[in-house]
């Protein structure tokens, strides 16, 4: 068990709490820097996914984790972000630039989709922004002039001027500067007033209210800068995967992604990068697992959806603070060993509270 | 005549919307959580009338109770099993876990070999009928469901009306802690709700396949529903067939009015509409949070 000696009120809001700290994410970072000479090309680009996705779920993480506003139509803004980019870097836009518009467009988008946002609540809000997931995939599939429809779109690679990123590590590198560009950014985000301000509205909208929080410009904020990190995201992920069609960004990703914040585990930063190695590692292990089973169950179309399905269930049932909540109980278990209690994280159980009334 | 001829096939569509929006409007109503499986219990509930009458060889009209019964069970074990664990949960968490439920069935359905990935025709005794009415032309499967529909709203309505079971069911839906005072078994209502629910999807399910054919898709239906729902109000049983008929109404005249392609966005267009200038809905409850 670590107590940590307070001896001045920075340490409150340090990023790094203590020498533990310290030391594993140096470790990690070097790990990621030394990657590409460490790890076969096709994990890299394995690990170049989970990076993008991170980067969404570090999005939707921030609305749905610490805002608490669910989004059910999420791979909308990351479709706005892979279609800008797209566009722009096909036109010759230095992809740098082109990556600022992707995530501001994006916000723009967000912002729109934030305004029904601030009049209903809960299952509402989910309707809305699912509704508006749909608009916005079969926009992109109308729209062919730009879009080219549902015949899809080729992707460039990024580049700017004569230098071009055309190798998988320097794509690799790439998405690590912006990823880890934006989780130093939620993280410090999070410890300022406006990400008090977000989890205070979580928590209790009437009570963030009383101390004087502006819900409806938080939750805007809150939206728009979930959904321009999920543009740049988006932006990214039109590079890597180097063809757009609509499908990609339809209510299924749209439930992957939540899928991977809530497995992750909300309102934990972790959760968002666990939530993105599981949804990029489940399909392999799938794949490994089949030639373990009988013909019947491993060849068959529905696998996938079913492993997902019930990955899902048992999670909610067992696991609510998702991947990163049983870390921390493991974690918990080690250090209070051997006085762990079964009781330390049970959860509180409450009557019913009308959503109708909130 | 021919707005007469749209507004008769986006009804009968409407219907169908209505009914899955029905099981949403039950459930939420009661457990105060929405259920994203709605629209795969009907898919099952396809399939179950599908293998009693082919499997198993059962007539239609017995194949038709069997299936919807069948269901019932279901939903009941459903909830029994995985819903009733995490009841009083955040209803995020509830809603997550009935996405995880639509997953495994779906995938459980369409991993059944040399079933699951096919599509099938419903043999049923009206297939292909016609009725001509002076220049209208309507299917014994529009007319079918529309009878359906109706003959289920009032069976519905009188329960809720005058059955002991479905006042008591009001009542938990109301309040769960002043009817459990009253002496009304919460939980066990629950369960019989969630039955109800996947009863009246199985009817959905049971309508719809002679007109769109059984596959393991066909649940994506129920993402439409999710507008009824919301444009009849959340919580009203009336509201979620007057919904379902609105916004197949919509459907069908934009299908036809419009340009190509607004008929798949018309029923969010107009859920979005309906969120920003009555978030309640047409006959949603109109309540405020007291201090």
């Amino acid at each position: 068990m670590r107590f940590i000696f307070k001896t001045e009120y920075n340490q409150d809001i340090t990023l790094a709490k203590h020498g533990g700290h310290v030391f594993w994410y140096s470790l990690l970072g070097l790990f990621l820097v030394a990657a590409p000479w460490v790890v076969a090309e096709y994990w890299l680009a394995q690990l170049t996914f989970v990076l993008i996705y991170a980067v969404v779920g570090l999005g939707l993480m921030l609305l749905a984790g610490f805002t608490g506003l669910f989004s059910l139509g999420h791979a909308a803004f990351l479709g706005v972000g892979a279609y800008t980019q797209a566009v722009m870097v096909n036109a010759g836009v230095p992809f740098p630039l082109a990556l600022v518009c992707a995530g501001l467009f994006s916000a723009m988008v967000g912002v729109i989709v934030g305004l029904p946002a601030l009049r209903v609540k809960g299952i509402y809000l989910g309707m809305a922004t699912l509704a508006f997931g749909f608009i916005v995939e079969e926009g992109m599939a109308r729209w062919e002039k730009v879009t080219g429809g549902n015949a899809g779109l080729t992707v460039g690679y990024p580049a700017i001027g004569s230098w071009t990123l055309d190798s998988t590590e320097e794509f690799y590198f790439l998405c690590l500067l912006v990823t880890v560009g934006a989780t130093l950014a939620i993280v410090n985000l999070l410890r300022s007033s406006t990400g008090r301000a977000f989890v205070a509205i979580r928590d209790s909208e009437i009570s963030a209210q009383s101390m004087g929080i502006h819900l409806a410009r938080y939750k805007t904020l809150s939206f728009a800068l979930s959904a321009a990190l999920a543009g740049i995201g988006g932006a990214l992920y039109a590079h890597k995967i180097q063809f757009l069609s609509p499908e990609q960004f339809s209510i299924i990703q749209s439930i992957d992604l939540l899928l991977m914040v809530v497995i992750g585990g909300l309102g934990s930063i972790h959760g968002a990068f666990l939530g993105a190695i599981f949804l990029i590692v489940m399909p392999q292990l799938i794949s490994l697992g089949k030639d373990f089973l009988p013909a019947a169950i491993g060849g068959a179309a529905g696998l996938q959806g079913t492993v997902y399905g019930m990955v899902l269930i048992a999670f909610v049932l067992f696991e609510p603070m998702g991947l990163y909540g049983r870390w921390l109980k493991v974690r918990t278990w080690f250090q209070l060993f051997p006085f762990y209690r079964r009781g330390l994280f049970k959860r509180q159980k409450s009557f019913q509270k009308s959503d109708r009334l909130k | 005549m021919q707005l007469l001829q749209l507004l008769i096939s986006g009804v009968a569509q409407g219907c169908i919307y209505g009914l899955i929006a029905l099981g949403f409007v039950l459930i939420y109503k009661a457990t105060e959580t929405v259920s994203f499986a709605q629209g795969d219990l009907m898919m099952v509930g396809a399939f179950s009338g599908l293998a009693a009458m082919t499997l198993l060889g059962f007539p239609f009209w017995i194949a038709v109770p069997a299936a919807i019964v069948a269901m019932g069970v279901f939903g009941v074990l459903l909830e029994r099993l995985v819903i009733r664990p995490i009841l009083g949960q955040p209803a995020f968490s509830i809603v997550m876990l009935t996405i995880g439920v639509g997953y495994v069935l779906r995938g459980l359905i369409t991993m059944i070999p040399d079933v699951g990935t096919d599509t099938h025709t419903m043999p049923v005794p009206y297939a292909g009928e016609v009725l001509r009415l002076s220049g209208l032309v309507i299917a014994a499967e529009q007319m079918v469901v529309i009878g359906a529909t109706v003959i289920l709203c009032l069976v519905l309505f009188a329960m809720f009306k005058y059955s002991k079971l479905g006042i008591a069911m009001q009542a938990a839906s109301q309040n769960q802690l002043a009817a459990y005072y009253m002496g009304i078994p919460v939980k066990r209502i629950n369960g019989l709700v969630w039955g109800l629910a996947a009863g009246v999807a199985a009817v959905a399910g049971l309508l719809l396949a002679p007109i769109t054919f059984v596959h393991a898709n066909m649940g994506f239906i129920g993402l439409k529903a999710f507008p009824a729902a919301v444009v009849g109000g959340f919580g009203s049983l009336p509201g979620a067939i007057v919904g379902g008929l609105v916004i197949g109404i919509v459907e069908s005249l934009s299908g036809f009015y419009l340009p190509e392609g607004f008929k798949d966005i018309a029923p969010y267009i107009v859920v979005l509409l309906m969120l920003v200038l009555k978030p309640n809905g047409l006959f949603g409850e109109q309540l405020r949070k007291k201090v």
